[in-house]
């Protein structure tokens, strides 16, 4: 992976700042936010014409188990000879109302499946960027203070291996070590079977496992949700903490170099204050831009490390609707997926501008 | 700082090569010359990735010859192998759940792995180059409608992206080059926003070039002008993103394999599909048929990340080992004319 810096400003905003003379956050916003509309069109109408090149779902499907006769009903059913054209207007106003469509091998509303299995994904998803956060930031600041010295050199090995181990990998050596040598952690799941119980009748059920188990009040329950959250974390943490750890050092490289560090530097301010406060939080805003970036990634490394954990979460059920060739399910959640990525490059670009006031357009 | 000027001239007259001290042949390859400017530990790294993708290479080209039985074998003269048999004995590295011999299937993968890279950086640097060039050479409508789709797709996760070209290739099932070309297309379309995005950057920027608007006066075409005086100038980053996406074509390979869209057992030999049927062994405690395909993608993507890495630190002037930047430094504290040393030294302040 190259070194991430920020991501250039598309052409339009560039001049837009020649014509006219700036504009607050509020206005960057707006604009910001109307960028995200083009973007979410070309990814959907993507996803949908890719999918429907290879023919209707229905055959896909059942190919193999109907007649013909059948097949062709179903296929009428479910509006599939019709124009594409019609199909395509029809999807994309379905999605706009947040209707992808209904699953074929479960009969169910792909918005049910998304929004079940939405929150599980979306916690491991947490849970990774926290261990990314804890390792990767500090071991950068680490790398950087020490530049060209043993724990840089063996920090920076330690971020390529961590970025070229694939994640299904790791998580299989975590499991086998772990759970099956060691036997200190759970093989796989979200919880044991007991715990799912207790929690399944919950009034204000979140399906959120730690929240859900916090509100059970019963700590063994909360210790087995967090101790089978501790393998599939860490592998899909461990991918991203490479990447913060080697931006961070990068950044805090350079501005280790800037004249205000000499300055604090010359009127006696501390070594470990001038890396931690005067050149980490300059050093911050590009790992910022990137998250929205890793975001992307993280999901990509879900749909791995759910497989690997049996880890009840879209990336798991994903694979599970490739396998029965099920594409109006695997159509929702890549749509939906990507939809996600949009949004949180977004709220990610937001974020930046309100701290580095440089990067409004 | 004094060094990045210093090197960029340096970085101009090597690829212009019509400077005073011109370099010699060998010292401008892409790669040798890089050798050459690296100090200590970067010099290091980039010798072990040259090593270690050298090896990978030459594992893929000579597996016929190396692999000890074929990859979609399961017996030999003295009957079936016999499956998950423990490392030892004639299978070094034991036996798959599928009876196929793990070192074999391990060598054998070097190979697809090679050719699906292969395949697939060609293409998307053909693709995204060609793309990159005429949307920033012709500006334009054409030009703004390129850049918002790629930076869709390039916000895209590239995994999914990768399944769905998968499924639209070849369906999901495939044979041996149904399946790599399958998978070396999904690789490109998840690349083409990369390099797209480099070149148009370059391009946009060389076409301001006093030089290109020579050519244009002088009455050379379009096409000339786009790849006799842009296109030349506009590859300097192409080694850098190309051995990097090399590594990420292995992991998105190894990924799709992982995920039941690789290549069949019978047809080729491939790390990801393999790891997909050592899941259930790992349950129950064996080893050997996840340990060393694993073992091998990592690898096989360390040794080309080191390389690109490398690359990378070294075109970037705040990276660069500090012999260069010294050096640099060396030649404007020679031009000064602070007698006795450096300036730094008069003022040095005490302790």
């Amino acid at each position: 992976m190259t070194t991430v810096a920020a991501r250039p400003p598309a052409p339009q905003a560039a001049r837009r700042k020649r014509t006219s003379s700036g504009g607050g956050i509020g206005r960057y916003i707006l604009i910001r936010f109307a960028l995200i509309f083009p973007t979410i069109f070309i990814l959907v109408s993507m996803v949908f014409w890719l999918m429907r090149a290879t023919g209707d779902p229905i055959t896909a499907a059942l190919g193999g188990r109907l007649g013909p006769d059948q097949l062709a009903e179903r296929i009428h059913a479910a509006g599939y000879d019709r124009p594409i054209l019609v199909q395509y207007v029809e999807y994309l106003g379905n999605v706009f109302t947040g209707n992808f469509g209904t699953t074929i091998s479960t009969n169910r509303p792909v918005t049910e499946v998304l929004l079940t299995y939405g929150v599980a994904t979306a916690e491991l998803v947490f849970y990774s960027l926290v261990v990314a956060f804890i390792v990767g930031i500090p071991l950068g600041l680490v790398a950087a203070y020490w530049r060209d010295k043993a724990p840089d050199a063996f920090l920076r090995v330690f971020a390529i291996l961590c970025y070229a181990t694939p994640v299904f990998f790791s998580a299989l050596l975590f499991k086998l070590v772990f759970s099956v040598w060691l036997k200190v952690l759970p093989v796989a799941g979200r919880a044991s079977t007991g715990s799912e119980l207790q929690m399944q009748f919950l009034p204000g059920k979140t399906g959120i496992y730690t929240i859900d188990a916090l509100q059970t009040g019963n700590p063994q329950i909360l210790l087995d949700v967090v101790s089978h959250a501790v393998l599939p974390a860490l592998a899909l943490g461990l991918l991203t903490a490479g990447v913060f750890l080697r931006l961070v050092r990068t950044n805090v490289i350079g501005t280790l170099g800037a004249d205000y560090v000499d300055s604090g530097r010359s009127r006696g301010v501390s070594e470990y204050r001038l890396v931690t406060k005067h050149a980490y939080r300059p050093a911050l805003i590009p790992i910022i831009t990137v998250i929205g970036l890793q975001i992307a990634l993280l999901l990509s490394g879900a749909v791995l490390t759910e497989t690997v954990f049996e880890w009840k979460g879209l990336g798991f059920q994903l694979a599970q609707f490739l396998t029965a060739r099920d594409f109006v399910a695997v159509q929702g959640i890549v749509a939906l997926l990507a939809v996600i990525v949009a949004l949180s490059n977004f709220v990610v670009d937001i974020i930046a501008a309100v701290i580095d006031p440089r990067v409004r357009y | 700082m004094a060094g990045s000027g210093m090197t960029d001239t340096e970085m101009i007259a090597t690829s212009i090569a019509t400077g005073p001290h011109k370099r010699n042949r060998l010292s401008r390859l892409p790669v040798v010359h890089q050798l050459r400017q690296s100090v200590g530990l970067q010099r290091g790294m980039l010798v072990v990735g040259l090593v270690i993708s050298g090896i990978f290479i030459l594992t893929a080209i000579l597996a016929p010859l190396i692999a000890p039985f074929g990859y979609s074998q399961l017996r030999d003269a003295n009957g079936a192998f016999g499956a998950q048999n423990p490392p030892g004995g004639s299978h070094l590295l034991g036996t798959t759940v599928g009876g196929y011999d793990v070192l074999s299937r391990v060598i054998w993968g070097a190979q697809t792995a090679l050719i699906v890279i292969v395949i697939a950086v060609i293409l998307s640097i053909f693709a995204g180059v060609m793309l990159g060039l005429v949307s920033g050479y012709f500006g334009g409508w054409l030009d703004r409608v390129f850049v918002v789709v790629f930076d869709a797709v390039y916000a895209f996760p590239s995994l999914l992206l990768a399944i769905v070209m998968s499924i639209v290739i070849s369906g999901g099932r495939s044979n041996l080059i149904g399946g790599v070309l399958a998978a070396a297309i999904s690789i490109t379309t998840v690349f083409i926003p990369q390099y797209f995005r480099v070149i148009r950057a370059e391009t946009v920027r060389i076409k301001a070039e006093a030089y290109v608007e020579s050519a244009r006066v002088l009455g050379a075409s379009n096409a000339r002008i786009m790849f006799r005086h842009v296109l030349r100038n506009a590859t300097r980053t192409l080694p850098l993103i190309f051995t990097l996406n090399a590594s990420e074509a292995i992991l998105t390979l190894a990924g799709l394999g992982f995920l039941g869209f690789g290549i069949e057992p019978s047809a080729a030999a491939e790390w990801g599909y393999d790891l997909n049927k050592a899941v259930s062994d790992v349950s129950s405690g064996i080893w050997w048929t996840a340990l060393f395909p694993g073992l091998a993608i990592v690898l096989a993507v360390l040794g080309m990340t080191l390389v690109g890495e490398s690359l990378n630190d070294l075109a970037d002037p705040r990276l660069r080992g500090r012999r260069s930047v010294a050096k640099s430094s060396g030649l404007v504290a020679e031009t000064s004319v602070v007698p006795g040393g450096t300036v730094k030294d008069e003022f040095e302040v005490p302790q």
